[in-house]
């Protein structure tokens, strides 16, 4: 159909908005509440246009029809649309100078571009707590603009609703239900509102000053992992392109820090490849419980405990690669160096705000040490490097330290959806079949929709996967299971879209085009790697040899692996 | 209202014999429901919760909407402040709104309606609940209506007590068990309303009007009220009048007519200042447009509105800031804070009218009120926020004096703001006199 947008002739799609057919001639209409497909609900008024006819309307909400005629921009679309944006400002602290999200904010980006100079309302916002409840996310509720992105992606990109509008008018406040806390409420923790929110309503709780803490102190090793989708996402906060895969300098940047060991976790990835796939071939054979679901993704863990507890049992026991990397830190590592577990510190710079929640776990100790002591996210261990001064660019490259930075690159494909399926899937094929893998690419279980289905011949017994790619299509997914619809023998999930590269915990923005630059950054390390399957690191066969003995035997299990609760929904 | 007094509203049988639930019997046995619905549009009809809207229009988008299945809901929210009609209409004639209900069930292809009533009308749930229980055991309600075929339940779902519940998204959304929060429109509940489907919203007014218009004819309605808004309208006059209550007046009935003669005149013979019509997003009306017809058409080309019907007469001694201040309170309280211009816009307008009263107003304040005002009713997301400063225009044109007054001159010539009385308290024990300067 054909419409006119700002006198031009403009040909529009059914079923577009004015904003989608004014985006597809160079009109950009600025927005705030708006999150395509997720938050379409005209709340700020932001996007505000005028039709003929039909007065002024939200762009992101109205539907083009034949012969539309829009102005996007007048002098009173520009008037009204300031002073919406200034009873906004007049509501939101303006102290961007100490604010984390300062020149990476919606907010302040909309100001600059719709010229405001200034707020014409006195300044009105303030008084409310700080919701630090849990031991991932903290609310800032002074900062919040109401805008309702992270309810509409709790709600329909997570299916988890933890989050909705409570009070009215100018009270009203985005949060848990009856005035109640994260901690409260079935949050999993993923951090996605994070991403979703325009301005630094919701963040990370700051875990740097903790690290901080511990490299200052003489009597601590302190020992660091990097998870494998954080090297293909920090660059980007040091204004490079998304998906550089900057893996040495982050580990030369690192050893600048202070850390004594700079570790990986694609090692400990690798590690539980070979136990889960142990695991799962045991359960294959004793007849299960199959479908066995992977157990890396803490946000998923907390989801399944929350809403689909009478499911536990199908949940691998084996721990995540963090904390998996955390109990060897602290006991084989430990015992090779001659140092008191109590002594060491374990860090871990992870893409995810739930694997902060994952580490206080209380299964997560052996012989009274905690697995991890530390975790920061992408974003923390950039604040980190930046308040030291260091320049990536300029720096050399670094290797991480033996032995536990000794990886195969199945391991760095755990940090994309599918990964983990596709590292287990290497190794379990060789190890039934007996067959070298002629390809390493298990091309079916990659992609990003949201479910993916398929099935592997191992050895003359076909065996059904399926990989979930975020945890909103869960629920769809598990239904099917429960009412045998489906029979998998292996699910996959990953909480956040994407995998680990969308996590919580990376660098802000997190978009769909930019988790597929940082998968493609995952795929490439992998491709590049000279041993590709997780049972082949010798480091692994040498510390099941000499310290762990059998996979999945009783050492391995008092390490490695962990038990799961169930949770209430409310 | 023409039943209401003159039958047991509690007894069904009364409604019968005053000719109740014929047209819902001519409608299912004898016409389609295009003509029905032809019938509705000839009539002139148009929806009398506030807009205006033709109500044979409305039918007829809500009968031509693809569904799964349709809905029929009765506003009978009611919060505007001041207005009690509908809980008259429920209260005395109760089955005038089921029948009503039924035949739009027919007309747009519905078998299922809701009322949704303010929580606070106990009695006329009461009579509902009694109706639609009478009406089912005559099976006028229920499966098969008069042997048409055709099948129309009826059920009840109580307003929590939020005014923003009467527009009609915020209403279905309430219904459904959420939130009750204005939607964006497109789409319209004509075609996408409760639970997705397509859903006809009326009040209750506009209903009560359906059975006669169907038994009458269109032509018999066109002959009262005016040409462009044919019919009656049910007014709730209150505030400094002789005789407040509820009337049902032709269209177009000038304003004076209903102070003077319905209302009795002033209270005291006091002065009459200004009256507020349609509720509290209604504009206020100065003297000089008492001889205004009161019909959606006259009243919109004044820059008022006709509203709910709610009528609030107000003499000489009240302030029109104190009055405007009064008013956005409200709004402020009653915003649902899901699009900024409501949200933080009421407050702030509030907040200037406080500031105004307190004798701290700048001549630029009028200016702001003005902008900000503007600015909410174009880009205000539902009908609460674009109507809730229509106060602050209509003072402002038509009183602005008062606001210099209190401005420029730092007083408040009826007393009513506070800050600007100087008050001598007289200590007459000791004869001391003490000053009090606030």
């Amino acid at each position: 159909m054909e419409i006119i947008i700002d006198g031009q002739k403009c040909e529009a799609e059914a079923g577009q908005t004015v904003l989608e057919a004014a985006q597809q001639i160079g009109i950009k209409i600025p927005t705030l509440c708006y999150l395509k497909e997720v938050n379409e609900i005209g709340a700020c008024r932001i996007c505000i246009v005028e039709i003929e006819g039909k007065g002024y309307q939200t762009a992101c909400t109205f539907p083009v029809s034949e012969g539309l005629r829009i102005k996007t921009t007048s002098p009173e679309i520009r008037r009204l649309r300031k002073l919406n944006l200034e009873l906004i400002l007049a509501n939101h602290p303006q102290d961007c100078l100490k604010c984390e999200r300062s020149t990476n904010c919606e907010l302040q980006s909309l100001s600059k571009e719709l010229g405001v100079e200034k707020v014409r309302f006195a300044q009105d916002s303030g008084g409310y707590k700080l919701d630090q409840s849990t031991p991932s996310i903290v609310r800032d509720y002074n900062k919040c603009i109401k805008c309702r992105r992270c309810v509409s992606v709790c709600e329909k990109v997570q299916g988890v609703k933890a989050l909705y509008p409570n009070q009215r008018s100018f009270k009203a406040i985005i949060s848990p239900g009856y005035k109640q806390e994260l901690k409260d409420v079935s949050c999993v923790l993923c951090g996605q509102c994070i991403h979703a929110c325009p301005v630094a309503a919701i963040k990370e709780k700051d875990d740097t000053e903790r690290v901080w803490q511990v490299l200052n102190d003489e009597n601590k090793h302190v020992v660091l992992q990097i998870a494998p989708a954080v090297r293909v996402a920090l660059g980007e906060e040091f204004e490079l392109p998304p998906g550089t895969p900057i893996t040495e300098k982050i580990v030369t940047a690192c050893r600048r820090l202070g850390f004594d060991k700079i570790f990986d976790t694609v090692f400990s990835a690798d590690l539980t490849i070979v136990e889960e796939g142990h695991e799962l071939l045991a359960r294959l054979k004793n007849d299960g419980p199959l479908p066995l679901f992977t157990s890396c993704s803490p946000g998923w863990i907390k989801y399944i405990e929350h809403f689909h507890s009478d499911l536990l049992d199908h949940l691998s026991s084996c721990k995540s690669p963090q904390q998996m990397f955390g109990a060897l830190a602290k006991s084989y590592y430990a015992e090779t160096e001659g140092i008191e577990p109590e002594n060491i510190v374990v860090v871990s710079i992870m893409p995810c705000t739930a694997k902060k929640f994952e580490a206080t776990r209380e299964e997560m100790e052996v012989n009274g040490n905690r697995d991890i002591d530390i975790v920061l996210t992408t974003r923390e261990l950039a604040r980190m490097l930046r308040v030291c001064g260091v320049d990536l660019m300029k720096l050399p490259a670094g290797e991480f330290d033996a032995p536990l930075g000794i990886t195969t690159g199945a391991g760095d494909i755990f940090g994309i959806t599918g990964g983990v399926m596709e590292a287990a899937l290497r190794t379990v094929y060789e190890e039934v079949t007996e067959n070298e893998l002629e390809k390493l690419e298990f091309n079916q279980v990659r992609g990003f929709e949201g479910v993916r289905e398929a099935s592997i011949d191992l050895a003359g017994q076909e065996v059904n996967v399926a990989i979930i790619n975020g945890l909103g299509n869960v629920d769809e997914v598990l239904t099917a299971i429960k009412e045998g619809e489906k029979e998998y023998h292996f699910v996959e999930v990953m909480s956040c879209p994407g995998g680990c590269i969308g996590g919580g915990g990376q660098p802000i923005p997190t978009t769909e085009e930019i988790i597929v630059q940082r998968g493609k950054g995952l795929y490439d390390i992998d491709q590049a790697k000279e041993i590709r399957k997780s049972h082949e690191n010798p480091i692994i066969k040498e510390i099941y040899k000499d310290y762990l003995g059998e996979i999945g035997g009783q050492k391995a299990h008092n390490l490695l692996h962990t038990t799961y609760q169930e949770r209430d929904q409310y | 209202m023409r039943n209401c007094g003159h039958i047991d509203p509690e007894n069904i049988k009364d409604y019968i014999t005053r000719d109740g639930y014929q047209a819902l019997g001519t409608v299912v046995t004898e016409l389609k429901p295009i003509e029905v619905i032809e019938i509705i549009e000839q009539s002139g009809l148009r929806g009398r919760g506030g807009a205006g809207f033709p109500t044979g229009l409305k039918w007829k988008f809500t009968h031509q909407a693809a569904g799964k299945e349709k809905y029929v809901v009765a506003n009978a929210d009611e919060g505007e402040p001041g207005t009690s009609k509908d809980r008259l209409i429920m209260e005395g004639d109760p089955h005038s709104l089921l029948e009503a209900m039924a035949i739009a069930g027919y007309a747009i292809g519905a078998n299922t309606g809701y009322i949704y009533i303010r929580g606070e009308y106990q009695l006329a749930i009461k009579r509902l609940k009694i109706a639609i229980a009478q009406a089912k055991e005559m099976g006028l309600l229920g499966e098969n209506l008069f042997d048409s075929g055709f099948n129309f339940e009826i059920k009840i779902r109580e307003g929590a007590g939020a005014y923003v519940c009467g527009e009609e998204t915020a209403l279905l959304k309430s219904i459904e068990g959420e939130r009750g929060e204005p939607q964006v429109k497109p789409p319209y509940p004509t075609n996408e309303g409760l639970w997705g489907q397509p859903t006809l919203i009326n009040n209750v007014e506009t209903l009560a009007n359906i059975a006669v218009i169907i038994r009458e004819g269109a032509e018999w309605f066109n002959e009262i009220g005016t040409e462009g808004c044919p019919g009656t309208k049910v007014f709730t006059l209150s505030g400094d009048v002789e005789n407040e209550g509820i009337i049902e007046l032709p269209m177009g009935t000038p304003l004076r007519r209903i102070i003077e003669g319905f209302g009795g005149g002033m209270v005291d013979d006091k002065e009459f200042k200004v009256a507020q019509s349609g509720g509290s997003s209604g504009g206020c009306m100065p003297k000089e447009l008492l001889d205004t017809p009161m019909d959606y058409d006259s009243l919109a080309e004044i820059g008022m509105t006709l509203g709910s019907g709610a009528l609030l007469v107000m003499d000489e001694t009240h302030c029109i800031v104190d009055i405007a201040k009064c008013l956005m309170q409200f709004f402020k309280h009653e915003s649902c804070g899901k699009c900024v211009p409501c949200r933080e816009g009421n407050k702030r307008l509030y907040n200037r009218l406080d500031k105004i009263s307190k004798g701290e107003g700048e001549l630029e304040d009028l200016e702001r009120l003005r902008d900000l005002a503007d600015t909410m009713s174009k880009t205000a997301l539902c009908g609460l926020g674009q109507m809730a400063p229509t106060s602050i225009y209509t003072t402002l044109k038509y009183f602005k004096d008062e606001y210099l007054t209190h401005i420029e001159d730092n007083n408040c010539t009826t007393g009513s703001c506070r800050g600007l009385v100087d008050l001598e308290v007289q200590d007459k024990r000791g004869g001391k006199d003490y000053g009090n300067n606030n």
